[in-house]
């Protein structure tokens, strides 16, 4: 099992994602998505930009994927999407049916993110027929729904990634929660994300963090973090540990976590990889 | 324009066809569906009862099949399918990949509507949908302006239907895991958002506390109106404020009345109305006014007017007793 780094889920100034993409280049992740998942309405990179970071990406001896929208809602949006998918470099995430039709119509492989609807082997070997190289298990699966999975025909003939540590994307709405809580409206947001670089938590009325809202996104308020699992994952035949990135020292967890443990359990979660609750802090046997 | 209507039980299913419905959807009872309540939905033998009922009265009857099996457990979709099919129902209404392909492939003739949990909003999935499964219809997410509506349905290669009325899902539909973070079932794995059996209310002094799986999600004064409790509908601070709001949305219904002469020029072949969880006395109310709304723009495009005696009966079913254009609004978003 290797380590995969997931595309940026917030907004931030153009220089400090470069910044933070220098910092990859440097590092031993073999596996970089990048790209807005979010909301098109972020322009503080366009795709040229993450374009020219994903080359540098790849001359420095990574793996590349390009991630896109996790929503599409206008013409535009779809008309961008055919563009990034027609790039002639890069393999695709795909984070919604419309970007596995526009791999699928020039015949190109695409990597499935978490936020398809991939609930069964038949429905995985389907989207393997169309191209599907790669899936990204949906995040409110546990770890005995992939083992049956795996069991259906060992090895699959995918790869299999896992979410494994960072804020979990929840849900995916038309308004903008984080110009909301500022007074805008979403078509005049002066892009609000920008001032919440990791969220905006949001607490019940006792006082226990349960959300993060990010733009039109809602995370979870608690850290998924299934460090203490990785050897249950080896077992299994996972391919990819996904970290989600949310600061500069994601990069260094990314870099240790498959041979340590994380020490930093506050507010973490674990619960959907043992079928719970997703919130739960279960304890490892 | 079809007027589709929601069937929990027999009782629903008879009082919308009489009251107007031009189509009924329900579900069985089990977790094939996404809402797969206590003392809802039908057996095999109801079901044939409502296919006859609704032939009978030259209607039409669609089986909501929207869940995504789980591995192993493939069967009990597959004979819901199976069972669709012997029945003879006008549609099957199903969101997953391998039972669109199990529907296609052997009941090829058998209408497929593709569920609203397929959350298909854009014209690639709809191609891809058509392509492979020969979909006739997609039900669009609650996440479209009215101008984007409009747009897709310029291009799109199969019929559209939206949401009309009722509860109102803010987020994109069949990809929202906000109910199995907080409980551990979601719509898409255990067949029902916030599920009754993780929902408990506390009294203390002159407050209410609404618990999900024991999160506080809403404290509300004993008089307020209060709809069914989901976390999108909760109460919360945020790091910027102190002050309980709905951060992400209020307890209301979605209304689309004003919106009916342009969703038909959009060629929206389906108006659905929610609530197959709700009360024949639900179901028989919003039928009739929308049946009313219907026949008085079909009359005379032009003129149409909602009326406000219609606004009123349906504020009084509404969630938090108030309405909303939602999604279709941009000022909404």
């Amino acid at each position: 099992m290797k380590t995969s780094l997931g595309p940026l889920q917030y907004c931030w100034e153009k220089q400090k994602v470069n910044e933070f993409y220098q910092q990859v280049a440097q590092s031993n992740i073999p596996l970089v998505y990048l790209g807005e998942t979010v909301c098109s309405r972020r322009r503080q990179l366009k795709f040229a930009d993450y374009f020219a970071i994903a080359q540098m990406l790849k001359a420095a001896g990574k793996q590349v994927v390009l991630s896109t929208l996790a929503l599409l809602e206008s013409p535009s949006e779809y008309t961008e999407l055919k563009k990034q998918v027609d790039n002639g470099e890069f393999i695709i995430e795909a984070n919604d049916m419309g970007a596995v039709q526009a791999a699928r119509e020039l015949k190109l492989p695409f990597v499935c993110g978490p936020s398809m609807n991939n609930y069964n082997f038949a429905t995985l070997k389907k989207l393997h027929q169309w191209g599907m190289q790669r899936f990204v298990m949906p995040i409110e699966l546990s770890k005995e729904w992939l083992a049956h999975v795996i069991a259906t025909e060992t090895p699959p003939p995918f790869e299999v990634e896992v979410f494994g540590h960072g804020y979990l994307p929840l849900a995916h709405s038309a308004r903008c929660f984080t110009a909301r809580q500022q007074g805008l409206q979403k078509d005049d947001c002066q892009i609000a994300c920008l001032a919440h670089p990791k969220g905006l938590l949001a607490q019940t009325m006792d006082e226990q963090p349960l959300l993060r809202l990010n733009g039109i996104q809602t995370q979870s308020a608690s850290l998924i973090d299934l460090s203490a699992e990785v050897e249950q994952m080896r077992t299994l035949g996972v391919d990819y540990f996904r970290v989600s990135p949310h600061s500069l020292s994601s990069i260094e967890v990314a870099e240790t976590i498959l041979s340590q443990a994380t020490s930093d359990k506050s507010l973490t979660c674990n619960g959907y990889w043992h079928q719970a609750a997703g919130f739960n802090q279960i304890a490892p046997q | 324009m079809e007027l589709l209507c929601p069937a929990g039980n027999l009782a629903s299913l008879k009082t919308a066809l009489n009251a107007g419905a031009d189509a009924v959807y329900l579900g069985l009872k089990d977790d094939t569906n996404a809402r797969s309540f206590a003392g809802l939905n039908f057996t095999p033998k109801k079901l044939q009862q409502a296919a006859e009922f609704t032939k009978k009265c030259g209607k039409k009857i669609f089986l909501t099949i929207n869940t995504f099996p789980k591995p192993g457990e493939e069967k009990r979709w597959h004979q819901a399918i199976d069972l669709a099919a012997d029945t003879g129902v006008d549609a099957l209404i199903v969101a997953d990949l391998s039972l669109l392909d199990y529907a296609h492939s052997r009941y090829p003739h058998l209408p497929l509507h593709l569920s609203v949990q397929a959350s298909a909003t854009n014209l690639g999935a709809l191609t891809l949908y058509k392509q492979e499964f020969n979909i006739e219809r997609a039900v669009l997410p609650r996440v479209l302006s009215m101008k984007q509506v409009r747009d897709l349905a310029k291009v799109t290669p199969v019929d559209l239907e939206v949401f009309a009325f009722g509860s109102l899902c803010i987020m994109a539909e069949g990809r929202c895991h906000l109910s199995s973070y907080v409980t551990g079932q979601s719509p898409n794995t255990g067949g029902s958002c916030s599920p009754a059996k993780h929902v408990r209310w506390q009294e203390s002094n002159s407050s209410r506390l609404t618990l999900l799986n024991d999160v506080l999600i809403d404290k509300s004064g004993l008089d307020e109106q209060m709809g069914y409790p989901v976390v999108c509908k909760g109460r919360y601070t945020t790091e910027d404020n102190d002050t309980p709001q709905h951060i992400l949305e209020s307890p209301t219904s979605l209304n689309t009345l004003s919106l009916l002469p342009e969703l038909a020029k959009a060629n929206v072949v389906s108006l659905k109305i929610e609530g197959r969880q709700r009360s024949p006395a639900y179901v028989e109310q919003v039928t009739r006014v929308w049946r009313a709304a219907i026949d008085s723009y079909l009359a005379a495009p032009e003129k149409y007017q909602t009326q406000p005696a219609w606004q009123q009966a349906l504020a009084k079913v509404a969630e938090g007793q108030t309405t909303t254009l939602g999604a279709y609004e941009r000022n909404w978003q």
